[in-house]
């Protein structure tokens, strides 16, 4: 998901300039990096960390509703900061970014929210935990000794639509790569990362006039890091897949003018974590689909033979294009082949 | 045939020269002063219409706190927590400036809210920490030496305004707070708590403020166009007039009389577009020159902002093209008529056009006497602007269609009167000539009363407008400090030196809905003993020293419809009227508290200005010393002369658009009478001849030519001075009032008078000139021949 690091940084602060990054320490303009050595804590990693760059609490889910029919729907907060530390009022440098959506098969609706920090219109509070950008919310329900993200509310709503979800894990969360730090280029590019993908959904998605009363599972990434992209990637395509014998896998490609990069984490069905060692996974495009005026794959062949995977991913609805300020496709897909199941697919830089 | 007719025709005006430039003339400055204002008016109302995008109100509703006080940050944090699609904006003027800085937050601002195109800016600089303020060129090459933040051009912008982050204005303007929030369309509509919805007005505040400006301007450029029509007629008849025999010819020569109207209509069409050219090309020259001034006036007494430069309009160019084509049209149309009906056999009878039934005289007289009636009716029962301008109008026609009806009446009486045969027949000669004439005197008239009228205005405006400032320039020094420190080091510094400092402080508050201004006045003898009410309760002053009463300006008083008692309310509680006083030049409402109160109110209100009263033999030295002390800029330091002097400079120049229309409204109806004249002059041998043949000279008779346009532009000007008079009272009580909400009184001034009716003598002495000397120049064969051709 770090293209929209960098669109977002791109959209919001100017071109950052990446060169030089040393994997450590502090960049040229004052952010914190990630770094390899750092272990979450829990429940201040639930907020923001005003020090690093970007950050995002990134919410997918896959629904049915009482007539078997297949639904996903998105919850996003994006936060960018133009420099470190925070400040109250508009004084603050951080800039807040909610998108959310509903797909049908036949309709992809979406929505976006700006906000400014400091003055309360949008924000994460680590605990109790909430993350809201105006009327939308991600609110905890656990009860005292739990984790914060055990247990959540979210709500949305834009043009057309709206949702109101309640999420229930059934086990604790999984940090991605070397013990959540996870790099994301062979040049050294990373972020800290770690995931809640066991949860278990119930509520309502209104779709026009239609309340749906809907259940379903559903997967949220927590992300933060300081770096852009290196220079020469030009896009990214992400899988969250989760089978139906329970097992979860995480797994991306950054595309650049060589055979690009491929990470990987298998997530057991007991919520064990396994990083695959880098290039292990295999993505291919099937088929192209036209959106908003660009050839987009929409459906995949992914591979990841250590764990004997070999499975066909296909758009739930092809045209589930987000035509944000920062435009990328953002939707769910049903999985066949050597595993089945259902998740959520994204891919960014297809101009 | 019909080229060789058109030819024929053409001839007309190459024997002519003279006669066709006349034509040309009156119909390119009647376009060309109608397009003047025209132009002027489209500059200013397009420059509002930016100013007013610009200040936000491009149709958006917004929210405001009730009291006029900021909104909290958490009130619209609240907002849009609770779904409110609202977006802030912190906004004032700039201390030690005039600088209006308008914080927004792109983030959540509406698109049709958008001034600036931050795309191409970088959204990440517009909100950082050094945060970029976006101002107009003109604005920009004034604010580079005095801010450090970054200035980026954004050409769309009004001069004096700078929009910029949100966080940056209020840094800025020392406010932590929000003064309204702007709401998205499809809000909810009942506004939330503690706070209130305010709808736009369809006509923005600065077109509906500037709107009697404009008006004025409009129907001097109206009045300039009718009075340029005259002439226009005048010509037209006069070659009309003298092409019978050709058009006869033509017409005996088998050319039919659609034909022939056709080609006289070709013929019209070609000299109004070559005028009409010209026209808006002098227009522009016109609107060029004047316009400098218009901004001045504008910036003056609105605050509105136009660029002294104009910008060319492809419709402004088709609208003055058309309306010389639509005028030429309207002035011949009676000729061309004539033409179609022409009489194919008929002999010839130049004086047919210009001889008068008493039966059209009457119709005339009719119609004057109910335009007066309904004049005075529209002056008792209207009100507003329109009722004002519809009464002047009314007036003004009603008057110059009675003109030949009275001017009849007296050459009527007087040669009754008149003793001896030439005397009587001078009289009865006069009145068979005004049929002709009475245009041209009505175009005079018009010129004449417009120019009393306003000339009354203006001068009873100035009188009462410097004896005002004289009072209301109490303090001999005014001083603005840069920041409270520097404020309160300078009171330290000039306390010994001074026998008063009186604070002025204000703040901005909506009174009765519109922007408005809140001063506090301290109790000292400089205001009981200076400050000029209009109205007041008896005990004014100590009611205002107590803190339990207000004054109010008199346009807030007028426009409100308030009475001495009523409250008004303010943030913190109404209060009581108890006095009100003349504001001139400002358009806002205006409340005066007393100074403790306003603190009491209003907080966070800037203490930065003051008045001291020193002996005014010591203010330069002082005023001088304080500058030199605190290295203050220019303008922060002002003696009360200097202010006086710029404000009459403001006041001047508001008038000075005012008085070259006026000049040249003058200017227009002299050129209508030569023109009037050129055409009797030509036609008049037949009477003429019989005269001379009975042996008066020739000379003679020029003289009692000369004499006779002199004693009619006489008559004239007297009827013009009871017409102008009425005209400068329903222009100060009536249009005034609506116009601006003051009412002056008013003076005369009878030496101006004089001085017109001087011009106004030379003018028609200049018109007779031509006439007269071709008169005197006539060989006795061109007599003869009068005789020759009766039979």
């Amino acid at each position: 998901m770090n293209t929209k690091i960098l669109m977002a940084a791109l959209l919001l602060a100017g071109p950052a300039t990446a060169q030089g990054f040393a994997g450590m320490g502090q960049t040229a303009d004052g952010f914190a990096t990630p770094d390899p050595a750092y272990r979450f804590a829990f429940p201040a990693d639930h907020g923001a960390h005003a020090d690093f760059r970007i950050e995002w609490w990134y919410l997918t889910t896959t629904l049915q509703g009482p007539d078997g029919t297949e639904y996903g729907a998105q919850w996003t907060l994006f936060r960018t900061a133009l420099a470190p530390g925070e400040a109250s009022g508009f004084a603050s440098p951080q800039l807040w970014m909610g998108h959310a959506a509903v797909t049908t098969p036949d309709a992809h609706l979406f929505a976006e929210r700006l906000g400014r920090g400091g003055i309360g219109q949008a924000g994460v509070v680590a605990a109790p935990f909430e993350a809201w950008i105006d009327d939308w919310q991600m609110i905890s329900r656990a009860g005292p000794g739990q984790d914060a993200l055990s247990a959540l509310d979210i709500t949305a709503n834009g043009d057309g639509f709206s949702y109101d979800l309640a999420l229930q894990a059934t086990l604790p969360i999984v940090a991605q790569g070397a013990q959540g730090y996870s790099v994301k280029s062979a040049a050294g590019q990373a972020s800290h990362y770690f995931s809640q993908p066991f949860y278990t959904v119930a509520g309502t998605i209104t779709v026009g006039a239609d309340a749906i009363p809907v259940t379903g599972q559903a997967w949220l990434d927590r992300e933060w890091s300081s770096q852009p992209l290196a220079p020469d990637q030009t896009g990214w395509d992400w899988f969250s897949l989760m089978f139906d014998d329970g097992a979860r896998l995480m797994g991306f490609r950054l595309r650049d003018a060589g055979a690009g990069y491929t990470s990987a984490t298998w997530i057991a069905a007991d919520g064990v974590a396994t990083p695959m060692p880098p290039n292990s996974l295999r993505v291919t495009p099937l088929r192209m689909a036209t959106v908003a005026g660009r050839d987009v794959p929409v459906d995949w062949r992914v591979e990841l033979p250590d764990k004997a995977v070999d499975v066909t991913v296909a758009a739930l609805n092809p045209q589930a294009f987000m035509a944000t300020s920062v435009p990328y496709w953002e939707g769910p897909i049903r999985i066949s082949g050597s595993h089945t199941g259902r998740g959520y697919l994204e891919m960014t830089g297809y101009e | 045939m019909a080229r060789a007719g058109l030819t024929a025709l053409l001839s007309h005006w190459r024997r002519h020269p003279l006669q066709l430039a006349m034509l040309l003339l009156g119909l390119s400055l009647a376009t060309a002063l109608w397009s003047g204002v025209q132009a002027i008016n489209a500059e200013a109302r397009a420059s509002y219409a930016q100013a007013a995008g610009a200040l936000g109100q491009d149709g958006l509703d917004r929210l405001v706190s009730g009291d006029g006080a900021p909104i909290a940050v958490t009130v619209y944090a609240n907002l849009r927590r609770a779904g409110w699609d609202v977006s802030p904006v912190t906004e004032g003027v700039l201390i030690g400036t005039n600088l209006r800085v308008i914080g927004i937050d792109p983030l959540t601002l509406p698109a049709q809210a958008q001034q600036i195109d931050l795309a191409g800016a970088g959204l990440g600089d517009f909100i950082s920490a050094d945060s970029v303020l976006f101002v107009n060129a003109q604005t920009a090459a004034g604010l580079r030496t005095v801010t450090r933040y970054p200035i980026r051009v954004a050409p769309d912008l009004p001069s004096d305004v700078a929009i910029t982050d949100i966080s940056l204005a209020q840094r800025l303007l020392g406010q932590p707070g929000l003064s309204y929030l702007v709401l998205a369309p499809g809000n909810p509509k009942p506004a939330p708590a503690g706070l209130t919805l305010q709808t736009p007005q369809g006509a923005d505040d600065l077109a509906r403020l500037t709107d009697s400006f404009h008006l004025n301007l409009t129907a001097f450029g109206l009045l300039s166009f009718a009075v340029g029509l005259f002439i226009v007629y005048s010509a037209i008849g006069l070659a009309f007039e003298q092409r019978r025999p050709v058009f006869r010819t033509l017409r005996a020569l088998g050319l039919s009389a659609r034909a022939l109207t056709g080609l006289l209509l070709a013929e019209l069409l070609i000299l109004a577009l070559i005028a009409g050219v010209v026209g808006v090309a002098l227009g522009y020259l016109i609107a060029g020159a004047l316009l400098p001034d218009v901004a001045a006036t504008l910036r003056g007494l609105y605050g509105a902002d136009v660029p002294g430069t104009l910008s060319l309009r492809p419709a402004w160019w088709a609208a003055g093209i058309g309306i010389a084509v639509a005028g030429t049209l309207v002035a011949a149309a009676q000729s061309l008529w004539r033409i179609w009906h022409l009489p194919l056999l008929a002999t010839a009878h130049p004086r047919a056009w210009a001889r008068a039934s008493s039966l059209a005289l009457r119709w005339q007289a009719g119609a004057g006497v109910g335009l007066l009636v309904a004049a005075v009716a529209l002056g008792m029962a209207g009100d507003g602007l329109w009722a004002g301008f519809a009464t002047l109008g009314a007036v003004l026609i009603g008057a110059a269609l009675l003109l030949p009806v009275v001017l009849t009446i007296l050459t009527a009486t007087a040669q009754r009167m008149a003793r001896g045969v030439l005397a009587q027949w001078f009289w009865a000669d006069t009145r068979q000539q005004l049929p002709g004439l009475s245009l041209a005197l009505m175009a005079l008239l018009l010129a004449l009363a417009a120019n009393v009228g306003v000339g009354t205005m203006v001068a009873s405006f100035r009188l009462t407008f410097t004896g005002w400032l004289d009072q209301r320039l109490a303090s001999e020094i005014y001083v603005t400090a840069r920041t409270p420190d520097e404020a309160a080091q300078m009171l330290q510094w000039l306390a010994p030196q001074t026998d008063a400092i009186l604070p002025i402080w204000a703040a901005e508050t909506p009174l009765a809905g519109q922007p408005g201004d809140v001063f506090g006045m301290t109790d000292h003898a400089t205001y009981r003993d200076n400050w000029p009410l209009l109205y007041a309760i008896p005990d004014v002053w100590g009611q205002m020293a107590a803190g339990t009463a207000v004054l109010v300006n008199e346009q807030f008083y007028r426009r409100e419809r308030l009475a001495l008692g009523d409250t008004v309310a303010l943030p913190g509680g109404a209060l009581p009227i108890a006095g009100v006083y003349s504001d001139y030049g400002n358009p806002k409402p205006q409340v005066i508290l007393s100074t403790d109160q306003l603190i009491a109110r209003f907080q966070d209100v800037p203490r930065l200005r003051y008045g001291l009263r020193v002996d005014p033999a010591q203010a330069p030295a002082l005023a001088a010393a304080l500058q030199a002390k605190f290295a203050l800029p220019d303008g922060s330091v002002l003696e009360n002369a200097s202010i006086k002097a710029m404000s009459l400079q403001v006041f001047e120049r508001t008038f000075a658009v005012t008085a070259a229309l006026n000049v040249l409204t003058l200017g227009v109806a002299g050129l209508a009478m030569f023109a009037s004249l050129m055409t009797l002059s030509g036609m008049r041998l037949p009477q003429l001849a019989p005269v001379w043949a009975m042996g008066l000279t020739k000379r003679r008779l020029a003289g009692l030519d000369f004499a006779r346009t002199l004693a009619l532009a006489a008559l004239t000007l007297l009827m013009a001075l009871p017409l102008g008079l009425v005209l400068a009272w329903v222009l100060l009580a009536v249009v005034n009032v609506a116009a601006f909400g003051w009412r002056l009184p008013m003076y005369v001034f009878p030496m101006d008078w004089l001085r017109l009716a001087g011009f106004a003598l030379i003018a028609a002495g200049l018109a007779a000139l031509g006439p007269w000397r071709s008169l005197a120049r006539l060989v006795p064969a061109d007599l003869l021949k009068v005789f020759a051709n009766e039979h």
